[in-house]
């Protein structure tokens, strides 16, 4: 049995042409990360502005995609323009499955466009159109103009950037489907920046089973796991956000800026009261049974007689810890009255809440002024906000133009770095358990708390320095594997290794799992040469002071501890090379 | 005395549209068991969006028909009424005419380029299995 090659379409955009390359030397690579990594070392320009033509743009997915239960994900790599080191980012919905139907296994889109475009693949050719009527419009119209053309409806995917990712916003997204975005690290802006508004991906390539007893079997194998057993039900019930009051009865929220770390009125926008007043529906990415794509209903009153209108809007915990803890809202309209603002605009939600709460910070301890702000930010005025997100975009004066680069950004011109709560330039998440969150997000390749979930081994039993360090190494080599396949994380307990090579092999891939692992640790070390290649050193690493001003999770921090694990990790980092 | 109702065979009914998550799981049965791919276009069951993801799912199937307008537009003899409703298919007489696909207003047969052949839904209730949350359902007329 032999295994399909992997087909990589490369985009010129400059030129105007497409290559669709058969890249056979990529099979060992499976996909995702790995075969992600492997072509940024082919086409970027690591020591290059994250904005400059040539600065490739990648999209990868993986031989399990879709056709095994819960393998939903498409990787992007790329020059982040936020941390101008490596970009990395995953998204949903039906993404990976059109690149499949399309026979493409990735995308590699360098060069710029002279105007605004869209790109339209379709199996291996691509239509660039003249998207003038597109660019300024936000995220929601533009996917449905672009859903209203014609096409394969139900197995296509649009990608779309708003008005933030045409400003160049540094920490604007990608939407993809409406619904999931390639969130974090400024794709957006990347593709803001080639004059790309949307790409639309879809086609009808067949691939006939070769093995179908062995590969049915696998997959039901799976399929009980993933519907019969509890290891993926936090997702399925109430969701992500069930988190908001799990992390609130351990005091590790963090709350207006992690000036607290529980909320008083956590009870208002927790996941429980989301779900049982304001959820009106799930839905799935292609191929996942679980459905964990929570929304919400928005209604908002614009006018004395009862008049209201209403729109949908997809909730998580992230979403609500960054607009609504660290900006202490506590109304859940409020909250998603926020978010669908966020959405149109096209901003990625964490890095822009924990902005938002920064300048509100500083505006109370007077180190901004309303001459900076215009208006006047306080923590609970969601209107407050809303207006702030658009002063971000549209950029009235200097401070505006300068929050467009990130919180790091505005603090090392204004000052109050001590509490603008970033990590290697990346706005944090949504927890401030101890530790294993604090250097987890530190010395993670993409400064995610998705990189090595640390904060998870904060809620386990006590470890030592040295097992902590260990835990973040081993837990950020093991997702190298799971997201060079592209399994939605959620599945993690899913897609142990066996699984992973029983799946492989019933499509033709002769893996072991040891050659798994290595495949998982060379990508590991790889990402840190290209880091470093882009500038990065883990020496200059910083902690804001506010991590160890508050407890988290009941415990104080200190700056001698973190940097002793910081000191710690670098040296096992040298010894693993 | 037998109830002529449970000598009839069951046809494919979407019951609780409304529940659909649109997780493909049918598609992915119909397309992998039935046709022995894993192209999800091979799929005779399709689940869309109707107005985007901010809409709602639907579920295009076929209905079953009594007195299928497929059949009746089929020359060669391909698309054959069953007992309880719908049709059987036999690949080998169909030319690929797509006479039946204009016919059908429940936009249940699809086209296959790579076979020259249409996809027809053949009632075999795979989909069924593999679905989540009890969308579709195999249920005598």
């Amino acid at each position: 049995m032999s295994v399909n090659v992997p087909k990589i379409m490369l985009i010129d955009l400059t030129n105007e042409t497409i290559e669709v390359l058969e890249r056979g030397d990529l099979v060992s690579y499976l996909g995702g990360v790995s075969m992600g990594v492997q072509l940024l070392k082919e086409y970027g320009h690591p020591k290059e502005n994250a904005f400059s033509p040539e600065q490739p743009i990648i999209f990868t997915r993986g031989p399990l995609n879709t056709i095994f239960p819960v393998v939903t994900k498409t990787c992007a790599i790329f020059k982040s323009p936020l941390t101008e080191e490596l970009g990395e980012s995953y998204a949903g919905l039906r993404l990976s499955m059109a690149m499949g139907m399309a026979g493409l296994m990735g995308i590699v889109i360098k060069g710029k466009a002279n105007k605004p475009v869209v790109l339209n693949i379709s199996n291996d050719t691509m239509k660039i159109k003249d998207a003038n009527a597109l660019w300024g419009l936000n995220t929601d119209e533009a996917t449905r103009l672009l859903h209203d053309d014609t096409g394969r409806r139900g197995l296509r995917s649009i990608m779309v950037i708003g008005e933030s990712g045409e400003k160049l916003i540094r920490y604007s997204c990608v939407t993809v489907d409406s619904y999931r975005h390639f969130g974090r690290l400024g794709l957006g802006a990347v593709l803001g920046s080639k004059m790309v508004k949307g790409i639309v991906i879809e086609g009808d390539i067949g691939a006939s089973i070769s093995n179908p007893r062995d590969y049915q079997k696998v997959y039901e194998e799976i399929y009980q796991k993933v519907n019969e057993t509890e290891l993926m039900e936090k997702y399925h019930g109430i969701g992500t956000s069930i988190n908001i009051n799990a992390l609130n009865d351990l005091k590790a929220l963090p709350t207006h800026n992690f000036q607290q770390n529980h909320f008083d009125m956590a009870n208002e926008i927790s996941g429980e009261h989301f779900a049982e007043n304001h959820l009106v529906k799930k839905i799935a990415c292609s191929g996942c049974t679980i459905g964990c794509i929570h929304i919400a209903l928005l209604r908002q009153k614009f006018g004395d007689s009862h008049e209201y209108h209403s729109s949908t809007v997809a909730y998580d915990h992230e979403l609500i810890f960054a607009l609504g803890t660290m900006l202490g809202i506590g109304n859940a309209q409020e909250v998603l009255m926020l978010i669908e603002e966020v959405e149109m605009i096209g901003y990625d939600v964490m890095s822009v809440g924990v902005l938002m709460s920064w300048l509100t910070e500083a505006y109370e301890k007077k180190i901004i002024t309303s001459n900076e702000t215009i208006c006047s930010p306080e923590f609970g005025n969601a209107f407050v906000y809303r207006e702030i997100l658009r002063n971000i975009v549209q950029q009235p004066n200097e401070f505006y133009k300068l929050a467009g680069l990130g919180t790091d950004a505005l603090a090392k011109k204004y000052g109050g770095r001590d509490f603008a709560m970033v990590l290697g330039k990346n706005e944090v998440a949504g927890y401030h358990t101890g530790y294993g969150n604090l250097m987890g997000q530190t010395v993670g390749a993409r400064h995610s708390h998705l990189d090595n979930a640390g904060y998870s081994f904060d809620q386990g039993g006590e470890v030592t320095k040295e097992e902590l360090v260990d835990k973040l190494i081993q837990e950020e080599t093991d997702r190298n594997l799971l997201n060079s396949l592209v399994i939605c994380l959620f599945a993690r307990k899913i897609y142990d290794y066996e699984t992973v090579v029983k799946a492989l092999n019933t499509i033709g891939y002769e893996v072991t799992e040891e050659e798994l692992r290595v495949l998982a640790k060379k990508t590991f070390i790889e990402k840190i040469k290209l880091k470093e290649e882009m500038g990065f050193s883990y020496e200059e690493l910083t902690f804001p002071k506010r991590f160890f001003e508050v407890e988290g999770g009941g415990k104080k921090l200190n700056l001698e501890d973190a940097q002793e694990l910081l000191n710690l990790y670098i040296k096992k980092i040298d010894e693993l090379r | 005395m037998t109830n002529p109702k449970t000598e009839q065979k069951p046809i494919l009914k979407v019951k609780k549209l409304g529940q659909c998550i649109g997780c493909y799981s049918c598609m992915i049965a119909c397309a992998s068991i039935v046709h022995r791919n894993f192209a999800l276009t091979k799929s005779a069951i399709s689940v869309k969006t109707s107005g985007g993801y901010q809409g709602r799912m639907v579920v295009n199937i076929c209905r079953g028909c009594v007195k299928p307008s497929c059949e009746a537009q089929c020359e060669t003899g391909a698309l054959v009424s069953r007992d309880g409703g719908g049709i059987r298919f036999y690949p080998k007489k169909c030319t690929g005419c797509k006479k039946c696909i204009e016919v059908c207003m429940a936009r249940a047969i699809k086209f296959d380029q790579e076979t020259n052949k249409i996809i027809a839904c053949i009632q075999c209730g795979k989909c069924v299995e593999r679905c989540p949350h009890d969308v579709i359902e195999m249920e005598v007329r």
